[in-house]
């Protein structure tokens, strides 16, 4: 057999495995959001279908498919059927990059445990994608589109609303998340994923403690940028009805349901990957553990969305864009300049300074941080922001 | 080289057909989508080209950023229904676009089948991390960091200048 048949061959099979690891998630992760949300406000829960009801995901599934498919009769037809898969392909593709375990030797054979990663065989070398948190960034970037067309073509004065603020939040959002991420790329040296991960590896430390503001600044504006509580601003139900989604029903409705826990499991990913030491443990281990430790970081992470969902109220729309520009933005580029000042200063010993540094700069942003959200967000608009809505006779549109 | 051939046909007659699909679509938000379309396809000439850095970027800064604004923009005007009301003040522009686009595929036409580009001599083959984010940044940070210094401070220039031209004349 030709080495390239076998390269193609190890590659369908990665990518069949991974996007499997990826479609168990959702299931799994719309059950544990149902439970733990039911168990933090304390209410039981799915508890029906399946033991546990852990069996809760397939029967929504299925009562989701069995809807009848409505299209409105104003709608924008291309646009509206194609929204839901604008939003859906870049969710899926961003796990190409994501690198799930080390390199695996099998005979005369290398590969990396990763869609897009590192193949070496007998007179075939594929080196991994040279920029890959660049692809996850395009991507996420690209997701806009499926929520603001969405919100455009269902002609409805509400999915236009969710869908301008979400564009809004997301540009904004992409910004921090961006920028955040540049600081462990500076001390890793790399904008390969693998390369992250082998670096926190061989300096013995999670980028977590050298970059803890930047870990701060990168999971809040992720939560932003994937619509998640307490920013989920798009698809406020008291307020828009549902959002950019309100007019979906049945798969399509599905779809937008899929591509959000998607892009939740995606973000936790590049999470895990550059702050938690990706599928690396302190030690060297089996590599076919690998995806073991990775999955557990990510459960962490996953845990950690759903229990800030249960757990703070969403914010107003100023305050939202009050803290990406004014707060997440300035803090994250002051993260950037202070390790790219140790990174220039001291290169001998540059992660046990920035280790140091990162660490006493993570508390104080942790206590800047809650005194501008609870002294300065919370304000009241001032006068001249707010708008006076005259009552009206109940009934009596104006 | 004949995989490359069959791929560059595809992606050729996608983007042209993207781009006679933005000049032609009478719905503005149809014709943003096109243009998406039509930069996508540019960024997987970019990959066959071995350039994948500038690909990612063309998809991150155009298609992810830029053209997200314009539909922000085409969307808020709401230009539907304005388009086929406007006159066309200048109707003799359509005729010389015309002629002066059948000059052009002409010209090309007649300079490839003169055969000048056989007489181009064939590229080395690139080095392997050609087009990657390191030489990219080594050429942008050491050849031409003053273009790109300059450049960062005309974007700033342009930043303020907005700002100076939106904000409210009360402050």
């Amino acid at each position: 057999m030709p080495e390239i048949l076998v390269f193609l061959l190890i590659k369908l099979i990665l990518v069949i495995v991974i996007f499997a690891l990826w479609m168990t998630m959702v299931p799994l992760l719309i059950w544990l959001e149902r439970k733990v949300i039911a168990d933090i406000q304390v209410r039981l829960g799915p508890n029906r279908v399946g033991p546990f009801g852990l069996l809760q995901p397939i029967a929504d599934a299925i009562k989701l498919i069995m809807k009848e498919d409505i299209t409105p009769a104003l709608v924008d037809k291309w646009v509206y059927g194609l929204a839901p898969a604008m939003l859906m392909v870049p969710a899926f593709l961003a796990i190409a990059v994501i690198p799930i375990g080390g390199v695996v030797t099998i005979g005369e054979r290398s590969f990396a445990l990763q869609i897009m990663g590192l193949y070496r065989g007998p007179g075939l070398f594929v080196p991994e994608l040279d920029a890959g948190i660049l692809l996850v960034l395009a991507l996420s970037s690209l997701g806009v589109y499926g929520v603001v067309l969405s919100g455009w073509s269902s002609a409805n004065k509400y999915s236009l609303l969710g869908g301008m603020r979400s564009s809004a939040q997301m540009l904004s959002y992409e910004l921090p998340l961006g920028v955040a991420l540049v600081g462990p790329l500076l001390l890793a040296g790399t904008l390969r994923l693998n390369g992250v991960v082998e670096a926190q590896a061989d300096y013995g430390i999670w980028f977590i403690v050298p970059q803890l503001v930047a870990f701060a600044i990168f999971l809040m504006s992720g939560t932003a940028e994937i619509n998640r509580s307490p920013f989920d601003l798009p698809e406020a139900e008291q307020e828009l009805i549902g959002g950019y989604h309100t007019e979906y029903s049945s798969f399509r409705f599905a779809m937008f349901f899929m591509a959000e826990y998607v892009n939740m499991v995606t973000i936790s990913a590049v999470a895990a990957t550059f702050f938690l030491g990706g599928y690396r443990l302190f030690f060297n281990d089996i590599v076919w553990l690998q995806p073991v430790w990775f999955v557990l970081k990510l459960m962490a992470f996953l845990y950690l969305f759903i229990w800030v969902r249960g757990t703070l109220p969403r914010v107003r729309y100023d305050q939202l864009m009050k803290l990406g520009w004014k707060v997440f933005l300035p803090v994250a580029l002051g993260n950037l300049l202070v390790t790219g000042l140790v990174i220039a200063f001291s290169p001998a010993n540059t992660i046990l300074v920035m280790s140091i540094v990162g660490a006493l700069l993570g508390i104080a942003t942790f206590f800047g941080l809650s005194y501008a959200i609870v002294y300065g967000l919370r304000r009241r608009r001032p006068e001249s922001e707010r708008r006076v809505v005259e009552p009206t006779r109940a009934g009596v549109s104006e | 080289m004949i995989a490359e051939l069959v791929i560059f046909i595809i992606l050729g007659t996608v983007a042209v057909a993207t781009g006679v699909a933005v000049i032609l679509s009478k719905n503005p938000v149809h014709a943003v989508l096109f243009l998406v379309i039509n930069f996508f396809s540019v960024a997987m000439f970019y990959l066959v080209l071995s350039a994948q850095f500038v690909a990612f970027l063309q998809i991150l800064v155009y298609a992810g950023a830029i053209m997200v604004l314009f539909l922000f923009v085409v969307m808020l005007l709401n230009l539907t229904g304005a388009i086929e009301s406007v006159q066309d003040k200048l109707p003799a522009q359509k005729w010389v676009g015309l002629a002066l686009g059948i000059a052009l595929l002409l010209e090309a036409g007649v300079v490839t089948a003169a055969g000048v580009f056989r007489q181009v001599p064939a590229a080395p083959p690139p080095s392997p991390n050609f087009g990657t984010s390191a030489p990219v940044g080594v050429k942008l940070f050491f050849d031409y960091l003053l273009p790109f210094e300059v450049t960062s401070v005309l974007l700033l220039i342009a930043i303020v200048g907005s700002i100076v031209l939106a904000r409210r004349r009360t402050y």
